[in-house]
Order: C-alpha cells, then sequence, then structure tokens
C-alpha cells in the first residue's frame, strides 16, 4: 500500500481556513481522539491474545464508554454511546470484526484510524480505487479478508462497469499486494483493518447511513473544485478526462466604492437606531413565555387533554367551536394583535366597536390586510373600493385621518399598490391599541365571556345602552362601581 | 490615502460606534436575569406517530394551520400531505417545478394565498406574486447561499440565515435589509421567531443555537454544549417560547430551555431514514 510513503504529506492537520461544513466537526472529534489516544490520560489500548493468535491494538467499547463518561463528563451512558457512535461512523475509531461503524458497551474489540484515513483529509475516493480495493482482497488467501456478500455484488459490478481497463486495475491491485507483503505481520493487520474502515465509511454496508454525504446544496462549495482527485493508492488515472469544472460566479468580494458607501449608508442607519436595554429586553422574554405558559402544551396539560397523548380530540373540536372556551378568552385580552388573530375575539371586538360607533377603524384595518393579500391584478381596483368606502368626501364609513396622513394616502393612490393604505392603516391601529381596545378589554361584554357569565350571542342592546349612560356619564367610573351599576339596574 | 481607502475607515468607525452602543446597553446577560428562575425540568418527548411513505429523504416539512394536516416533500420529488394523527395520506403529488432561479430554492413560505417568500443557494431571497409566476421583491445583501427563513408573526418582515454566517432582517414592503446579526462562525442552516416577533433563533454548523433579539440588536444567548459536534439543521419554538427545539445532523433533537440556556431534553431519532428534523411545531 502506498499509505506510509504519503504519510507525511497527507496527515490530517486541518487548515485553519478550510471552510467545509463538517471540518468544525471533524477539528472536534479529532481533539478527544488525541485524547482518548494519550499515553497517560487515554483508554489502555493493548495487544489481546486470541486463539492462536494475537489482535494487535485494540482497546474494548466498554473502555471507550467509560472514557468518554469520565473525560467528558457525562452522566448517562446511553450519551456516551451516542457520541462514540458518531465518532465511529465517521470513521475515527472501529470495530475490528464488523462493517458497521457504531460503538457498543461491551467487550467488543475497536481500533483507531490512521490519520492518512481521516476525513478531514476530504476523501473522495474514486470508484477505480474502491474496485482496486476489492480486487486485491480477493488475491489474498486469508480469512479475515474474504468479501462480505454486499463486497461481492459491488465488486462484480464494478467487473462490468470497468470490464475495459480491468486488467490495469488488476494490475494496481497485484502491485498492491506486493507493497502489502513487504511488511511485517502484525503491522499488516493493522493496516488492512484500517484500510477495510476506511472503505467502510465511503462505501457503507447497505442500509448504513453514508456518513460523507454532504448536504446536497453545501456540496458546490467543496474548497479547490478543480483539483485532481487523489487516489487512494496513488494511481495516476490517464485516462479519466478532466472534465470541465464550473468556477462559481461570486468571487472573494473586491469591495468596489459603492459597496463601502452602500455599507456606509446602511451603519450609518443601525447607529441611529434606538437599542434597547437588554434587561428590558430579558423581562419582556420573561413575561411573554410566563403568560402563554399555559398555552403550551409541553409545559401545561392542555384543557381536557392532549390529543396525542390518549386518544382524545376533544381539544380541538373546542378549537374549531363557535363557542370559545375561557382560556381562549382570556387570551384576547392579552393583546389587540391577540384578539384581531382569533375569528371569534375579531368578531366579538367589532361588536363592541359598534356599540361604541367606531367599526368603522377596524373594517378599514380589515379591509387593508385583505388587500395586501389580493392578488396584484386585483389591488387597484380593491384600492379604489377602499378609498370610496372609508376615506372619499361622503363615505359611508368614513374614517378619522389627521391631514398628513390623508394627504400621503390619496399621494399613493395616484400608483395604487397593495401598501397605499398602510400608513394609514397603521395610524388607525395605534388608535385601536390605545382607545377602544382598553375600553373592550374593561367593558362588560369582554368581562362576562371571561368570567364564563354569559354565551357570546345574548342581547347586547341593554349592554350598549347602559354602557353609553355610564360613557356620559364620566370616564372615571371603573369597572367595580360599572358592576355595581348593572346589578341595581 | 485613496477615497476607498477612507470610506473603508470611515465604516471601520461607525462599526466602533455601534459596537459600543449595544455595548452600552448590555447592562445584563439573559442568563443573569433569569438566574432565579424555576427551570422546566426534564422534557421527555415520545415519537407519537410515524408517517410512512416517501421512497427518499425528506428534505422539508410545514404544518397546516389546524395543527393536524402537514406536507412533506423528499428527495423522490414527491410532495404529501398528511392527516398526522390518522397518518393517512390526504394528497400524493409530484413537485412542480418553478424555473425561475438559477440555483437550488433552499426554502420557501407564504405570506399569505397569493405570495410566497423564497430562499435561494443564489444568495438572495425573492417575494413572489402567485398567480402571475411574477417575483415582486428581491432582498440582496448576503454574501453566501441562503438557508432558511422565518416570517414575523406581522408579517411585515422575515429573518434570514445565510452561509456567510449572518442573520438579516429585511422589511417586506421595501426590500430592505434592516438589521444584520453577527454572531455565527459557521454556515447559519436554520432560523426561526420568536413567538412575541422580536427575538428569533438560528442553527449553524458551528454546533450552537443563538437567540437574537431586534429591539436589542444583538445576540441574548448561546445554546452549546461541549459535547455537541454536529451542526444544527433545524429549529423551533414551542408555543410559548420557553422551550427551543433544535434538530442535529447526529440525528438527535435536542431541546433548550430558550431563558436559562440550559438543555432540558435529548430525543434520539432512532430510525436513520429521517436526515433532519424540519420544523415541527403544532400552532
Amino acid at each position: 500500500m502506498a499509505q506510509t510513503s504519503q504519510d507525511q504529506g497527507a496527515v490530517g492537520i486541518t487548515d485553519p481556513d478550510d471552510d467545509s461544513p463538517n471540518m468544525i466537526a471533524y477539528r472536534k472529534i479529532e481533539e478527544i481522539i488525541t485524547r482518548l489516544q494519550d499515553e497517560t490520560e487515554g483508554v489502555p489500548v493493548r495487544t489481546v491474545k486470541s486463539f492462536l493468535s494475537k489482535i494487535p491494538s485494540v482497546v474494548t467499547g466498554s473502555d471507550i464508554v467509560q472514557w468518554l463518561m469520565k473525560n467528558l463528563n457525562i452522566e448517562d451512558p446511553v450519551e456516551a454511546i451516542h457520541i462514540g457512535s458518531l465518532i465511529a461512523a465517521q470513521g475515527y475509531i472501529f470495530p475490528i470484526s464488523d462493517h458497521v461503524l457504531t460503538l457498543k458497551d461491551d467487550g467488543t474489540f475497536y481500533r483507531f484510524q490512521a490519520p492518512y484515513f481521516w476525513p478531514s483529509n476530504c476523501w473522495e475516493p474514486e470508484n477505480t480505487d474502491y474496485a482496486i480495493y476489492l480486487c486485491k482482497r480477493t488475491m489474498q488467501n486469508k480469512t479475515r479478508l474474504e468479501l462480505a456478500d454486499y463486497e461481492a455484488e459491488n465488486l462484480a459490478r464494478l467487473q462490468r462497469a470497468f470490464a475495459r481497463k480491468w486488467e490495469f486495475i488488476f494490475m494496481q491491485a497485484e502491485a498492491q499486494v506486493k507493497i502489502d507483503r513487504k511488511k511485517d505481520k502484525t503491522e499488516r493487520k493493522i493496516l488492512d483493518s484500517q484500510e477495510r474502515a476506511f472503505w467502510d465509511v465511503h462505501r457503507p454496508v447497505p442500509g448504513c447511513v453514508n456518513t460523507t454525504e454532504m448536504d446536497i446544496r453545501k456540496c458546490r462549495r467543496l474548497k479547490n473544485p478543480a483539483r485532481v482527485k487523489k487516489s487512494v493508492y496513488g494511481v495516476v488515472d490517464d485516462t479519466h478526462t478532466q472534465s470541465p469544472v464550473h468556477t462559481p460566479s461570486q468571487q472573494i468580494n473586491k469591495d468596489s466604492k459603492e459597496d463601502v458607501e452602500k455599507e456606509i449608508l446602511f451603519l450609518n442607519t443601525q447607529l441611529d437606531r434606538h437599542c434597547m436595554k437588554m434587561s428590558k429586553v430579558a423581562e419582556t422574554l420573561m413575561s411573554y413565555t410566563d403568560q402563554y405558559l399555559e398555552y403550551d402544551p409541553f409545559l401545561s396539560v392542555p384543557d381536557p387533554s392532549n390529543p396525542w397523548i390518549g386518544d382524545d380530540v376533544t381539544f380541538w373540536e373546542q378549537e374549531a367551536s363557535k363557542e370559545p372556551c375561557q382560556q381562549r378568552v382570556k387570551k384576547w385580552g392579552f393583546s389587540l394583535d391577540e384578539a384581531l388573530k382569533d375569528p371569534l375575539g375579531r368578531d366579538q371586538f367589532l361588536k363592541f366597536l359598534e356599540s361604541e360607533f367606531s367599526s368603522e377603524n377596524l373594517l378599514y384595518w380589515l379591509a387593508v390586510q385583505d388587500l395586501k393579500c389580493r392578488p396584484l391584478q386585483e389591488v387597484p381596483a380593491r384600492a379604489q373600493e377602499i378609498w370610496q368606502e372609508f376615506l372619499a368626501e361622503g363615505a359611508p364609513n368614513a374614517i378619522n385621518l389627521d391631514s398628513h396622513s390623508y394627504e400621503r394616502t390619496s399621494q399613493n393612490l395616484k400608483d395604487p399598490g397593495r401598501y397605499s393604505f398602510e400608513d394609514a392603516q397603521d395610524h388607525i391601529y395605534k388608535l385601536m391599541k390605545s382607545d377602544s381596545y382598553p375600553r373592550f378589554q374593561r367593558s362588560n361584554a369582554y368581562q362576562d365571556l371571561l368570567l364564563a357569565r354569559k354565551k357570546p350571542e345574548t342581547d347586547q342592546g341593554r349592554r350598549t345602552s347602559l354602557e353609553k349612560f355610564t360613557r356620559s356619564m364620566g370616564k372615571s367610573l371603573t369597572t367595580k362601581r360599572l358592576t355595581g351599576l348593572m346589578q341595581s339596574s | 490615502m485613496s477615497e476607498l481607502e477612507q470610506l473603508r475607515q470611515e465604516a471601520e468607525q461607525l462599526r466602533h460606534q455601534i459596537r459600543d452602543a449595544r455595548k452600552a446597553c448590555s447592562d445584563s446577560t439573559l442568563s443573569q436575569m433569569t438566574a432565579g428562575l424555576d427551570s422546566v425540568g426534564r422534557i421527555q418527548m415520545r415519537t407519537r406517530r410515524t408517517l410512512r411513505g416517501h421512497l427518499a429523504k425528506i428534505y422539508a416539512m410545514h404544518w397546516g394551520t389546524d395543527s393536524r394536516l402537514l406536507v412533506s416533500a423528499s428527495q423522490d420529488g414527491k410532495l404529501i400531505i398528511w392527516d398526522s394523527y390518522t397518518t393517512n395520506k390526504v394528497m400524493r403529488r409530484s413537485s412542480v417545478v418553478f424555473s425561475f432561479i438559477l440555483r437550488y430554492l433552499s426554502c420557501c413560505r407564504f405570506l399569505d394565498d397569493g405570495q410566497i417568500i423564497t430562499s435561494s443557494g443564489d444568495t438572495t431571497c425573492a417575494l413572489w406574486d402567485i398567480e402571475t409566476g411574477q417575483q415582486t421583491t428581491s432582498f440582496t445583501g448576503h454574501t453566501g447561499d441562503v438557508m432558511s427563513l422565518t416570517v414575523c408573526p406581522d408579517s411585515k418582515a422575515f429573518v434570514s440565515g445565510a452561509c456567510d454566517a449572518l442573520a438579516k432582517l429585511w422589511d417586506i414592503r421595501d426590500g430592505m435589509c434592516r438589521q444584520s446579526f453577527t454572531g455565527h462562525v459557521s454556515d447559519i442552516n436554520a432560523v426561526c421567531f420568536f413567538p412575541n416577533g422580536n427575538a428569533f433563533t438560528t442553527g449553524s454548523d458551528d454546533a450552537t443555537c443563538r437567540l437574537f433579539d431586534l429591539r436589542a440588536d444583538q445576540e441574548l444567548m448561546l445554546y452549546s454544549h461541549d459535547n455537541i459536534i454536529c451542526g444544527i439543521t433545524s429549529v423551533a419554538f414551542s408555543k410559548s417560547g420557553r422551550l427551543l427545539l433544535a434538530g442535529y445532523d447526529d440525528f438527535n433533537c435536542n431541546v433548550w430551555d430558550t431563558l436559562k440556556g440550559e438543555r432540558a431534553g435529548i430525543n434520539t431519532c432512532i430510525s436513520f431514514t429521517l436526515k433532519s428534523i424540519s420544523a415541527l411545531f403544532q400552532k
């Protein structure tokens, strides 16, 4: 095997500039592997006497698991096995008697892979190399080198595929066998197993995951695509034509003046932005998660039960029904957004606004939301309709806009688009949020639903007139006093 | 000094000022603020359903608004819509090819019934009008393949994550990049908004997830562990945002306490047929 002579050139010292997505993972694994192999702090690697021969340079699976648990501070052996299996799947350690690369927590023997074969060397071995490998295995009369079924099938397939250059492959295999024979018996045992483990990674047993398969989307970015793929056995394949490589069009950007000017513009807007204090941000996150905790099926048991645990789908049926449960009504009170998100909440809010004679605001808001979703062709016509209904002089549902927003909007309509009404919409939204919505939260209609005193389809008339009455008495009435008034009426 | 040099210096100065401004806002960290919070305890999850039917790797999936229907897309060229509760297939279609983009399409999200946002390997994102098939807006600025996007709950903006290790916030209306978030050291594969719409999480090949806040304009939390070696392929939040679920390249799904930054659970995908667990949250 040409391995030793190429050792110096191809040892897996990873290039820090290499941007292959897997490199970060390889570096971490290699760190662990180095520690595992440490003479004093690593696992005990020894030669084991077996039957008539000796098994050189092995360590048991359980030794590795124990070491991982101790040195990586892992409490659960399952986790240690998981990491160990990951390291094995990548080919850094391997079981000496199995093609399947996983770690077992028992007396199974494992060996370390030679750095020459490490995945960080970015091997992409060709089928010619694989053919040479399988071929040479059949030339050596050793039971431990016999081909497994799937390997025999692979060999047959390769013989058919490379029919015309099989003589070349055969010769290469013979050459490899000759080189191997010169090596010390023990050394050969180790090298043979390492070579086999290498192929177990790159040509895995059917049914095993091929860890060398990269995300198809990232394959394009492999470093140095024009590089000639190096052969495991140092074979220079002159019959392999170099196909033209598509060099990626995005070169390292040589910043032009425009690029930097654009960036300066961007940075200036960033600087102008008001940054919120971390403590405040943290508080809002905490209060949000706290408020919604009861709506999170992973943290609270849904009422009546989680449909995924057990067979009861009542929870979903409730969600779909017209009669909202208390928990759902409660959510409408969290924010205007929540009320508007839920169709039932929206209806209730609309009803409330009708009672206050300010429903045009919500109707406008809804119309503009709808406009934003319309197909482009329908937009101009729909925009006109919205103008006529809400903004034009004598509009049936006239909304109250300040003159500035009004001007802006009518300007926008000269070239109507999906976002022509957005500024006005924001204005109306803020109005509802600060004015109508808090009153909705305090309203009897909402409070009744919240406290499950009445169902949604009640007679609104009585409430409405009472509310008008109480409002005319002054806005300082609190809910309590309102309730008191109601009870007495 | 050439004009270009001067401009570069100006840009560098601005960057310093922005960094200082961010530091000035860092009166605390999220970990410090949540130190006294009760931990969520151990989150144990079990496989509730297995949906069989695809013939090759499943690259993406998404839930319907009813929290029962979901659609999955596979390398076998098929899209299947499932009733996840009964595991019945509702519909099976061959993927329709939209050949408007020259590189691969990494992610797409419906904005509404008529518009869809896509992210692509050509470093841009785009907003499309479905009926006319036209590109309404283009979002350029990333210098690496854009791998994923997440739409803000108010539908006015979205965040993209790319192989240039940046996450960017875009205004859907005018196509401008509003904010750019640094922190990751390798490709960002997945992004997801926090339910309040003011923060988002990212998952990267650097084996970490991070939480970024729009108003603080910086990273709030890092979710990582020495023993986590692989990159993250997908991320999602639970309904309250308290739990962050992340799918890893080693077939694990780790559950993180979003606020405290601790790991709350590990779920191993035993079957090897699913290579990436996409954002899988019921609404």
